[in-house]
Parts: C-alpha cells; sequence; structure tokens
C-alpha cells in the first residue's frame, strides 16, 4: 500500500475512533477503581438518555430539509399552517420527562458520589494530605509519617482519603482513571475519597491551570501491593529526608519538573501550617478565628487580642 | 513621570509579536495614507465616525468584530500548532509565559470583542427597523456605546506592543491573578479593557431595552414582536442584570491589586471562591446573552426561506423567556469540583438541565417550521441547518457535564473545550453567519455571492468536526485544558487531526473574506431594488435597501405577527405616498469618539500607573461629557420635499424592477 494511503487510512481510523468508546487509550473510559467505574456508568446512561432526542432531532433535521426543499413540489406545502397542540404536548413533554429521569439519576449519583463521602469498605482508609505547590505536588501519609514529592502511592484495594489545600494558586488535583478531581485552595482544605481496584501506574495530574510551570505538574499514581506499598514506605523512611518548617519552605519556592523526592520523618505541623498559612511565620488562620470568636468573661467579643506567638 | 512604562515594556525579542505589530502598524499606515490619497477623512468622520444611525453603527460593530475575529483566530491557530508540535515531548515554538497570554487573549477577543460586537452589530441594524422605529431610543448614547467598545479592542490590542497581556485564563481566577502571582501589567490590561468595553455594553443593553418596550409601532404589541426582536429584548435585560455583577467583580479585584486590598487574595480574609461566583454570575448569563439573538436569526432566516409561518410562535417567546430567567440561576455548575455539598452541586446540576427543555422546544419548533414549507437551500439556511445538527450535540454534552458525577471527570478537560466551541461556533457564529448573510443585503443594497458562500460554510463546517470532535476524545483520554506541552504521542495524532481541522476553518474564513470582496466587485449584478430580496417577512424588509437614513417615511400600522408579509398578501406592498411630512431626527455628534478616546487613555494611564495622566484624562472625561449636555443644536427636521424625492427614487427602482 502507497505510503500516503496508509496515511490515509490512519488518519481515517483516529476519526473514527471517538465513535468507538472502548479502548485503553480512553482513561476515563477504563477506571480502575468504583468512583471511575460508576462515573463512566453514569456519563454512558447520560448520553444514552439524551440520544432519545439528539437522534430523532438530527434524523429530523435532514430528512425535512430534505423532504421539504424548494425544488420539491410533490411535498405539501401549508404556509399558514403554524401550531398544533400535539405537536406542542410532544415537544414540551418528552423533553421533560427525560429531563426527570436525567435529574432523578442526578440527585442519587450526586449524593453517592459527593467526593466528600468515605467509601465503604472492611479496610480502614488510607489517610493521605495532598499540597499543591508551585508546580509540584506534595503527598504526606500522616498516619505513616512520610511523604513524597511528585509520586502518590496508593494500596490496591484499599480506599484512600485525601485532604487537599495549596500553597498559592488554585490547583486541580486528578488521576483520570481513578476518577473525580477537585480543587486545591489555599487556606482552605477539599476533601476527596478513591480507591485503585487493581495494581499499575497511573497518570496524575493538575486540570486546574496554575501558571507558567502548570503543564509539567504531572505525577505518578501508583497502586501496589499491600507488601509493595509497606516497601515503598520503608524505602521513604529510609530516604534520611526530613519533612519540616525549613524543608516545606524550600519546597514552596516555585520550580519546574521536580525529580520524584522521599520524606521519612515528617513533622506534622507542616500540613497544619500550609493550611493556615502560617508556614511562614504569620498568624495561622484556625488561631485567628479562634481568637476573632474569643469572648471575655462578660461574654462580649475580644476584637483587639494579639494572637498567640506560633513557634517553629 | 511615565509610572512603569519604561522601553523594556516593548517585546523586541520576540520575533513573532515583533512582526505581527509590525504588520499592524503598516496596515494601518496603509489605511491612513489611502483615507488621505483619496480625501475620505471627511467622509468617514462626518458620516461614519460620528454617526448616530443605528444602521452605520451596526456595520461598525460588525466590522470590529470581522477584524477581531481575524486576531482572535490567529491565536487559535498558535494554540492548535503549539499543542501539535508539543506533544511529542518538545518544547514547541511559544514558551508558557506567551502561550498562557494567548490563550487568554483567544478567549477575552473572541467572547468579548468578537461575539458581542457581531451580536450587538446586528441587534442595532435589524431591530429598529424590525419595530418600524426611526432609530434606537437614544442615538448618541449608541454611538458611545460601540467607541467604547473599541477603546477597550485598541487597549486589548496595545499590550500586544507595549507590555503583556494576562496570562491567567480567560476569567482570571484569583488568586492568579492577583498581585502576589501576577505582578505584570497583564491583569490590568484585562481589567480596564473589560471595564471600558463593559460600560459600552451595559449602555447598548439600556438603549436597546428602551427601544424595544418604548418605540414599536403603533399595532405591535409584545406578542407580535418579531422572534430576532424578542431574543434582543431579553437578551439585553440580562446584559443590564449581568453585566454590572462583571463591573463590581473586576472593581474588586483592581482594589487588591491597586490599594492592597483582601477582597480575593489567599490572606487577610480574602475569598476566592467568592470570585469563582461573582464571575460566573456573570459569565453564565453571558453565554446566553450571546446565544439567545441567534436564535431568534435562525427563526427568520428559517421562516423566511421556508415560505412559511414560524411554527409555535407562543412557544418560542415563552421558551426564550424562561432561559432568560433559568439562566441567572445555573452558574455553580461550573464549579461542581470546588467541593460544595452534595445537595448544593445536585441542585444546580438539574437547574442546568432544565434549560435544556426550552432549548429544545425550540429545536423542534424550527423543524416544524420547515415542516410543510418550501425551504430554499441559501447560505443563510445551511447555516442554520448546520446549526440544527451542531448545536443539538453540543447540547447534548453539555447536559452530560451537568451531571456532577460526570463533571468531576470531564470538568476542564478538552472534552469541556470541545463542549463549549460546540455550542459557541454551532451556534452563536453560525448564528451570525447566518444572520451577517441574510440582512447584509438590507445594510449595502446588494446580495452576498451565494457560491462563496456556500463553499464558507461547507468549509467552517467540516473544519469544525475535525478541530473539535479529537478534542472530544481528548478528554476522555484525561488530556486538560491550557496545556503548552504534553509528552504523548497518541494524544499527538489526535492534536495533528485537530490542526487540520483549524487550517480548514481557516479556508472557511479566507472564502468569507473572498465573498465580501467578490461581492462588493459584483455590485451591480447582485443588486437588490427591491429591498425585499427573500421575500421577507418582518418589517425591516419594507423599506429601501439600503434603508434612507430616517427607515421610514411614514411610521408603519402593524395588523399581524409577520407584519410585512401580511401587507404583501393583503396587496398592501410599498406604495409612494401622496404627501410626505417633514422627519425629526437626531444631529451626528463626535462627543462618543472624543469620550472614548478619553477613556483609551484612562485606562492606559491606570495600567501603567501613570497618575498624573490619569486624573487629567479622568477630568478630561467630565468635562466632555458635560460639555456635551450644553450642545443644544441635536436635532433637526427633514424637509419634506427630501423626504418625497428620496422616497420617489426608490419607487421607480421598484416599478424598474416589476417592468
Amino acid at each position: 500500500m502507497p505510503l500516503f494511503l496508509r496515511r490515509a487510512a490512519r488518519a481515517l481510523a483516529i476519526i473514527a475512533a471517538p465513535l468507538s468508546l472502548s479502548g485503553c487509550d480512553y482513561a476515563l473510559m477504563d477506571p480502575t477503581g468504583p468512583i471511575g467505574a460508576e462515573e463512566k456508568s453514569i456519563i454512558l446512561l447520560a448520553t444514552g438518555l439524551m440520544l432519545i432526542v439528539v437522534v430523532p432531532v438530527i434524523a429530523m433535521t435532514f430528512a425535512f430539509a430534505w423532504r421539504y426543499r424548494a425544488g420539491n413540489k410533490a411535498a405539501d406545502y401549508q404556509p399558514d399552517w403554524e401550531h398544533s397542540n400535539t405537536i406542542e404536548a410532544v415537544v414540551w413533554l418528552v423533553p421533560c420527562l427525560i429531563i426527570v429521569a436525567l435529574g432523578y439519576v442526578t440527585w442519587v449519583s450526586t449524593h453517592k458520589l459527593d467526593p466528600y463521602r468515605p467509601i465503604a469498605s472492611d479496610k480502614k482508609a488510607v489517610e493521605v494530605q495532598v499540597v499543591s505547590l508551585d508546580w509540584k505536588w506534595l503527598f504526606i501519609y500522616p498516619e505513616l509519617k512520610v511523604a513524597s514529592v511528585n509520586e502518590l502511592a496508593l494500596p490496591a484495594g484499599t480506599p484512600v482519603k485525601f485532604h487537599l489545600t495549596s500553597s498559592s494558586v488554585m490547583n486541580a488535583f486528578f488521576v483520570p482513571q481513578l476518577g473525580s478531581m477537585v480543587y486545591t485552595m489555599a487556606g482552605m482544605e477539599t476533601q476527596l475519597s478513591l480507591q485503585a481496584d487493581r495494581t499499575g501506574d497511573f497518570l496524575g495530574l493538575s486540570s486546574n491551570f496554575s501558571g507558567d510551570g502548570f503543564s509539567d505538574m504531572t505525577f505518578l499514581a501508583r497502586s501496589m501491593s499491600d507488601d509493595d506499598f509497606n516497601a515503598w514506605v520503608e524505602h521513604a523512611r529510609g530516604s534520611g529526608h526530613a519533612l519540616n518548617a525549613a524543608s516545606y519552605a524550600k519546597l514552596a519556592k516555585p520550580s519546574e519538573r521536580d525529580a520524584v523526592a522521599y520524606f521519612g520523618d515528617v513533622d506534622p505541623k507542616v500540613y497544619h501550617d500550609a493550611l493556615n498559612k502560617c508556614a511562614d511565620g504569620a498568624t495561622c488562620v484556625d488561631d485567628q478565628m479562634a481568637m476573632n470568636a474569643a469572648r471575655d468573661a462578660f461574654g462580649n467579643p475580644v476584637l483587639c487580642a494579639y494572637p498567640p506567638v506560633r513557634g517553629h | 513621570m511615565f509610572g512603569k512604562l519604561t522601553l523594556d515594556a516593548i517585546p523586541y525579542h520576540e520575533p513573532i509579536i515583533m512582526v505581527t505589530v509590525a504588520g499592524i502598524i503598516a496596515g494601518g499606515l496603509a489605511v491612513v495614507a489611502g483615507l488621505t490619497y483619496f480625501r475620505l477623512w471627511k467622509p468617514l468622520w462626518s458620516q461614519w465616525l460620528t454617526s448616530v444611525d443605528h444602521k452605520n453603527i451596526g456595520i461598525m460593530y460588525v466590522l470590529l468584530a470581522m477584524v477581531m475575529l481575524l486576531r482572535g483566530f490567529a491565536d487559535a491557530l498558535m494554540m492548535r500548532s503549539q499543542q501539535m508540535l508539543a506533544s511529542t515531548g518538545g518544547p514547541g515554538y511559544l514558551p508558557p509565559e506567551h502561550y498562557d497570554q494567548i490563550f487568554t487573549a483567544h478567549g477575552v477577543i473572541m467572547i468579548f470583542f468578537m461575539a458581542m460586537p457581531f451580536i450587538v452589530g446586528l441587534m442595532n441594524l435589524v431591530v429598529p427597523l424590525q419595530i418600524g422605529a426611526r432609530d434606537v431610543a437614544f442615538p448618541y448614547l449608541n454611538n458611545l456605546s460601540f467607541w467604547l467598545t473599541a477603546a477597550g479592542a485598541v487597549l486589548i490590542n496595545v499590550s500586544l506592543a507595549v507590555g503583556e497581556f494576562a496570562r491567567t485564563g480567560w476569567l482570571a481566577f484569583p488568586p492568579l491573578s492577583e498581585l502576589a502571582y501576577s505582578p505584570g501589567v497583564g491583569v490590568d490590561y484585562y481589567i480596564w479593557s473589560l471595564q471600558i468595553s463593559g460600560l459600552g455594553t451595559l449602555l447598548a443593553g439600556v438603549n436597546m431595552i428602551t427601544t424595544i418596550l418604548k418605540m414599536r409601532a403603533p399595532g405591535m404589541t409584545m406578542m407580535r414582536l418579531p422572534i430576532f426582536t424578542w431574543t434582543t429584548l431579553c437578551a439585553n435585560m440580562l446584559i443590564v442584570a449581568a453585566f454590572p455583577i462583571l463591573t463590581a467583580t473586576l472593581a474588586m479585584l483592581s482594589l487588591d491589586r491597586y490599594l492592597g486590598m483582601h477582597f480575593f487574595t489567599n490572606d487577610g480574609g480574602g475569598n476566592q471562591m467568592m470570585y469563582l461566583n461573582l464571575i460566573w454570575a456573570w459569565g453564565h448569563p453571558e453565554v446566553y446573552i450571546l446565544i439567545l439573538p441567534c436564535f431568534g436569526m435562525f427563526s427568520e432566516v428559517v421562516a423566511t426561506f421556508s415560505k412559511k409561518r414560524l411554527f409555535g410562535y407562543k412557544s418560542m417567546v415563552y421558551a426564550t423567556v424562561c432561559i432568560t430567567i433559568l439562566s441567572f440561576m445555573v452558574w455553580l455548575h461550573h464549579f461542581f469540583t470546588m467541593g460544595s455539598g452534595a445537595n448544593v452541586n445536585a441542585f444546580f446540576g438539574i437547574t442546568t438541565m432544565i434549560i435544556s427543555i426550552p432549548t429544545g422546544v425550540k429545536i423542534f419548533n424550527w423543524l416544524f417550521t420547515m415542516y410543510r414549507g418550501r425551504v430554499q437551500m441559501t447560505p443563510p439556511v445551511l447555516w442554520t441547518l448546520g446549526f440544527l445538527v451542531t448545536f443539538t450535540i453540543g447540547g447534548m454534552t453539555g447536559v452530560l457535564t451537568a451531571v456532577p458525577p460526570a463533571d468531576f471527570v470531564l470538568h476542564n478537560s478538552l472534552f469541556l473545550i470541545a463542549h463549549f466551541h460546540n455550542v459557541i461556533i454551532g451556534g452563536v457564529v453560525f448564528g451570525c453567519m447566518a444572520g451577517f448573510n441574510y440582512w447584509f443585503p438590507k445594510a449595502f443594497g446588494f446580495k452576498l455571492d451565494e457560491r462563496l458562500g456556500k463553499i464558507s460554510f461547507w468549509c467552517w463546517l467540516v473544519g469544525f468536526y475535525l478541530a473539535f470532535m479529537p478534542l472530544y476524545a481528548l478528554g476522555l483520554m484525561g488530556m486538560t485544558r491550557r496545556m503548552n506541552h504534553v509528552d504523548n504521542p497518541l494524544w499527538h495524532v489526535y492534536l495533528q487531526v485537530a490542526m487540520v481541522g483549524a487550517a480548514i476553518i481557516l479556508l472557511g474564513i479566507v472564502t468569507q473574506i473572498a465573498q465580501i470582496a467578490v461581492s462588493i466587485q459584483n455590485r451591480k449584478a447582485l443588486a437588490d431594488h427591491t429591498g425585499d430580496p427573500w421575500d421577507g417577512r418582518t418589517l425591516e424588509w419594507a423599506v429601501a435597501s439600503p434603508p434612507p437614513f430616517y427607515n421610514f417615511a411614514r411610521t408603519p400600522v402593524v395588523h399581524g405577527r409577520d407584519a410585512f408579509w401580511e401587507e404583501k398578501q393583503a396587496g398592501r406592498g410599498p406604495a409612494p405616498l401622496p404627501n410626505y411630512a417633514e422627519i425629526h431626527m437626531p444631529r451626528n455628534t463626535g462627543t462618543g469618539v472624543i469620550l472614548s478616546a478619553i477613556a483609551a487613555v484612562l485606562g492606559f494611564a491606570l495600567i501603567w500607573h501613570i497618575w498624573w495622566l490619569a486624573i487629567a484624562s479622568l477630568a478630561a472625561a467630565v468635562v466632555a461629557a458635560i460639555g456635551h449636555s450644553f450642545n443644544e443644536n441635536r436635532d433637526y427636521y427633514v424637509p419634506s420635499d427630501v423626504v418625497a424625492r428620496t422616497e420617489g427614487a426608490y419607487f421607480e427602482q421598484l416599478k424598474a424592477q416589476e417592468i
């Protein structure tokens, strides 16, 4: 086959590809956990429901335009026909019914797949604190006292509970094959529950534009067996690096394409201070709020108290 | 003396920018030279720039939109080619600091300076004629509105040569757009160009609502308004309700940036989530401001060229009003992934889906207008058919992303980009093109070349599908928007196809320019002497093409919904009157141009912190505005014999045509 024909065939195959939503290339159609799997089925269900209207509309467009083309004098022509109760009833009612069905699906699935909702499981969820930095990801495992940069290790088959915040601008934490994304915002915490059902390496990225280094703000989500996960934790512990106020300050400086790094000794204050905007020594947001809510002995708000100085 | 402005602000080291700027300067000089050589400055100033005639202002709006389409599309080509070249691991040719400005400028220009002026221009051109009015309610304000929009467009283009544009995305979300993360002047250019043009848009909205509510011809009740006028009314209600939110939001962002306040900053109690809520409380109605008038244009086109009454007029009106109200109740669907509770997300997901019901009804009504009609396959009809298919697909993907759990994986992906280009190109651009081909003979007195119009349509349609279907696929593969470079051979192939699609759209644009050029060349053969080239249904076709500057020699009386059609059916087509009365008309004024030029200088001074100039230009603006209020020579009467002569010439033309 000549080269140009082969190229044309390849181009055709590519154009046709979106029509066949199978294949492992489509991350969202090849989910690896329960959240992603449900989201895939909702996408397919909603699309199917809407096709009930969309296919007839497209077919009618072609059919009417062809049948009633000016050249076709055989077709019926009624220039003053402008109303039909039957047609009006159908065109209002059918979309209404579909939206009622879709609305029901939406209400139920939005509650079921609320990112904050823990995943039901016999196993205790692994806690991961996520901080988006310019332009890299910090993952802290508070219970295991290890942390990593740009590499997220997950034990396959175990739910993971994420608490997320940002050190500077807004980002979104997203591993397409696992499912839901959620924003990371400075001074605020969002939550997300995900689970990987099989082992494998999956692409993770930021899906909210965050400045010049945004495109390289990717990480590998590595789902591994329990043994491998424990080995990974041990490896991080043995890395000899500590995550504390000083190393966090260094990490928070803008940088791009950072290599994967591990921390074996994690100061629990790092995430707290990152979340409460006091990693740089400023007053922590939670302290400030406690102070604002403080009352004197007579129950009046104390407006002008000095904040307690936090040691680092 | 010059604030932050130094010679370093000019990006000498960026060859792409410098060549573009050199091209713009050369083009500008050529235009200036041409105007001088042909001694056109005076007629340009007295008949166009200072004109308060709604038709001239409409034409200037559309011209601005077309020039800005070229700029915005050049940005699109650069984005597509960068992503194609930089998807196999290489850096491409646009570094992030330049690429980020390009996608921001693309969005801002296409929405604010292409789509908006195109729509407002067509409204201006058509609505007063459709309702049988002499002009809009406030002719001078109309001129000022246009020039304020133009001033915003000038500022955004100045940012190309002096300084930089925002690198934040088209809605400039904080904290990225705050001083801490965007210390340059880019966001300031963004703020002031939108504030100045936004003021123009708001004033245009007030003007159009007043015109439609107060200046309809006798007999034209609300339920006899042409659908385009109805949709214009609703769109302008949205403008008046939504644009102040944009103004206030950007004002708060500027207070953060200029005076160190903390509305949206990370510290000091600022809240970035508030900005997202506010900007989308404007942003979602904004997309309906764009699409509603296009729905109106399709309604006019489909009824006229099917030679049939519009099916379900009342349904159409109710659907339009439903959409208008609902458009304010859905803004949160732009950020389901912010972590709102399930109740909130589900509520906004369902309100969004409800909008698809009246929209679906409209689509069926257009289909049933063709049903039992005689559909002429003219370019406006082709655009309408292309719209029906394309917009339906875009609507489906829109409702899909309105389901929060689906949005949790589709948000900010190229699927979303494909979706909104699917509705904005398939709806707004196709609508503007349909309207442009449909009303061009009314504005200029000759039709556009049909063959080139059809070629242009097919290029746009095929190009659109090739450019955006791969983006849907890439979204399902997990590719997010605004990527400068990736390393993925699979994505690379899809990005190549999208590039081919963009190139075919470019062919469509080139054909459109050729269509206009060829039509001007053949204007004698394409001339419309009757004023009614399409056998139209509404009042704009009841006068000569182009219409006399006073529109109607005598205010028409309306007896039915398709006012002109019914007159023709009753054998009462255009006919000379036994005698003509003198006509009261507004005078042209240069104040709009002057005030807007001052506004542009004020914006520039604020962007560069040139405080003395800011104060001086603000003072000059106030003086000019107050000065204008003392000008009492604002109107005049067209003598009856001038009217008689103008009308006589038209009827002679008409008679010659009948023979």
